[in-house]
């Protein structure tokens, strides 16, 4: 391989390694906001297991070459979750880690939700949910015309299973029997103003998604060693497949789990402290 | 006579055959709209992603992110639910991605006022980054679309159900973003586009026989404008006519008067659908019960030059 063809992959953390990772992630992620005190922090800690998996397991990327035409890619569809992703392309060395404390603040490259025009490492636009399942179904059609092999990678809430842009490409992605294309549900159970099931019933994800001639694989979505076999997996098969990750919102902070206030809400100073000691590595 | 769909028919086969990298995106319209000529040339290029015009834009944008020229497009009406996706993927990061509108306006015809887009340019024109583009014959089309294909960026260019007349001869250099000057007047200059082009030089005609000499400006171009040749014409003239099959709030005539309001105040009268939904019936038929013919056009001109 050519001295720009870096993965992360070839070093081959163990899941030690990667539990370390979520963990760091986790501390950047409230610290992060902190200095902002504006954006979303209970979706993006609910999704920390799946990114870890993804940026430091299973992807082949290239933070010295962001534009590298082989790398595969990650699709934040779930734009609110910004910060986790800002977190982990800064650990990558995307961009320098001091500026995360930018983050939602005038003329930074960190925007509320991302903007692949401005910060490197970043796909497509956040912000509105339900598109980019169709995006990652553009790119991947873009990478079977021109017989290149990466994978692409997309992240969805399931609040955002309520847009009907989601279902329009869940058939066009299997029509055109896009196997390069993996959807990730994080399934945190709750949306904006209140549970899934209160807002909007998703609970047979799975049998939705098998209806739509989708390869569906299930798993704990805090749990390493599932979520990197079943991307594994993902891999193999004919038809594009879906991951359902069931989660937790605000994982790993005990006042902010499974609690909807803390969609779009970061805690004051006090209670952030409180939540960072909270997410320490605790060892084995 | 000549059809708008075709001339965008053979300006896709043309791109797509210079360029390997054109792919299209089309949602269950594409017969219809004759996209379907480059997917019977290039089939390996072409995605039809059925009635679902969200997923299209959505998709279209994926494509442009991996670095394709993509071409999409369905029926105006049908579009505009992809408003959305249309404003915070391809314009918001300035994606390669041409949109084609068609049947605009009234003069869609049988089809009733829930197919008559009258608010698109309006709606497209509000969105930065995007080019806005209402081709007034198949020749000035087929050149437009063209140079659209092979420049970078997002653009939108409406295009229109029904056969229109032939107004160019043919070897006239049409440029995004210039105004075309068909007409030279001294009295008052009529500024048009898409299907009113035609029913401004017949006005000229009349108000000519009328005594008054009237310009014809085609704006097939409604972003970026070309301010310089609207402040140039109202200079001369001193009266300033908008004619388009569009509603009149924030449209061609909104545009030029957005421009002259402070660039050089001049009397004005916009020709257009009067803020209201359009209904079934013949083409003409429509143009005539909504203020959209030559004697409309006229008859403002008229009364303008009395002011």
């Amino acid at each position: 391989m050519p001295e720009t063809d870096f993965t992360i992959r070839d070093r081959q953390l163990d899941i030690r390694q990667l539990s370390v990772i979520t963990a760091d992630l986790r501390k950047d992620i409230l610290e992060t906001l902190g200095k902002s005190n504006s954006g979303h922090p209970g979706g993006s800690l609910s999704a920390v297991e799946i990114l870890t998996s993804l940026y430091f397991y299973k992807m082949r990327h290239d933070p010295k070459n962001p534009k590298w035409e082989d790398r595969d890619r990650f699709l934040l569809s779930k734009g609110h979750a910004a910060p986790l992703l800002y977190c982990v392309l800064a650990k990558c060395g995307y961009f320098p880690k001091e500026e995360l404390s930018t983050l939602r603040k005038l003329n930074s490259r960190l925007q509320g939700h991302p903007d692949p025009n401005k910060l490197p490492g970043v796909e497509i636009p956040g912000g509105p949910e339900g598109i980019g399942l169709s995006e990652g179904i553009g790119m991947a059609l873009a990478a079977r015309l021109d017989n290149r092999k990466h994978m692409i990678y997309v992240l969805m809430g399931d609040g955002e299973q309520d847009e009907g842009e989601v279902w329009e490409a869940a058939m066009s992605a299997a029509k055109f029997k896009l196997n390069n294309l993996v959807a990730i549900i994080d399934k945190n159970g709750l949306q904006q103003e209140g549970t899934t099931s209160e807002i909007m019933p998703s609970d047979s994800l799975a049998e939705k998604w098998k209806a739509f001639n989708w390869n569906v694989i299930e798993v704990d979505g805090h749990d390493l060693k599932q979520l990197i076999s079943a991307l594994d997996r993902a891999n193999t098969e004919k038809f594009p497949t879906v991951i359902i990750a069931k989660t937790v919102k605000g994982k790993g902070v005990d006042f902010m789990e499974g609690n909807k206030e803390y969609h779009g809400k970061v805690p004051n100073k006090e209670m952030l402290e409180k939540a960072i000691k909270q997410v320490e590595y605790k060892g084995d | 006579m000549a059809s708008l769909r075709d001339a965008l028919g053979e300006a896709l086969v043309a791109l797509g055959t210079e360029n390997a990298n054109t792919v299209m995106v089309g949602a269950d319209t594409t017969e219809s709209i004759k996209m379907l000529e480059f997917g019977k040339k290039f089939p390996e290029r072409f995605f039809n992603v059925g009635i679902a015009e969200q997923n299209m834009i959505g998709v279209s944008a994926g494509l442009a992110l991996a670095g394709k020229t993509v071409f999409c497009g369905t029926y105006i009406v049908f579009l505009e639910r992809a408003i959305d996706q249309i404003r915070n993927t391809i314009a918001y990061c300035k994606l390669d991605v041409k949109i084609i509108g068609s049947h605009g306006g009234i003069a869609v015809g049988f089809d009733g006022g829930s197919h008559q887009a009258i608010e698109d340019l309006s709606i497209m024109r509000a969105i930065p980054n995007m080019r806005v583009i209402a081709p007034g014959d198949a020749y000035s089309a087929k050149m437009l679309i063209k140079e659209v294909g092979r420049s970078k960026g997002p653009a939108y260019i409406r295009i229109l159900r029904s056969s229109i007349p032939v107004v160019y001869k043919g070897d006239e250099e049409i440029r995004v973003g210039k105004i075309e000057t068909l007409v030279d007047g001294d009295d008052l200059t009529i500024i048009a586009n898409g299907v009113m082009l035609a029913e401004a030089l017949k006005a000229a005609e009349t108000l000519k026989q009328n005594g008054i000499s009237a310009g014809v400006m085609d704006c097939h171009t409604i972003k970026p404008l070309d301010r310089e040749a609207i402040i140039k014409a109202a200079k001369k003239t001193g009266a300033i006519v908008t004619a388009e099959d569009h509603n009149i709030i924030g449209g061609l005539g909104s545009a030029v008067a957005e421009v002259l309001s402070k660039e050089y105040p001049t009397k004005m009268a916009m020709v257009g659908v009067k803020d209201t939904f359009g209904e079934s019936g013949d083409g003409p038929e429509l143009m005539k019960k909504y203020g959209l013919f030559a004697e409309n056009i006229v008859n403002e001109a008229t009364e303008l030059l009395k002011k």
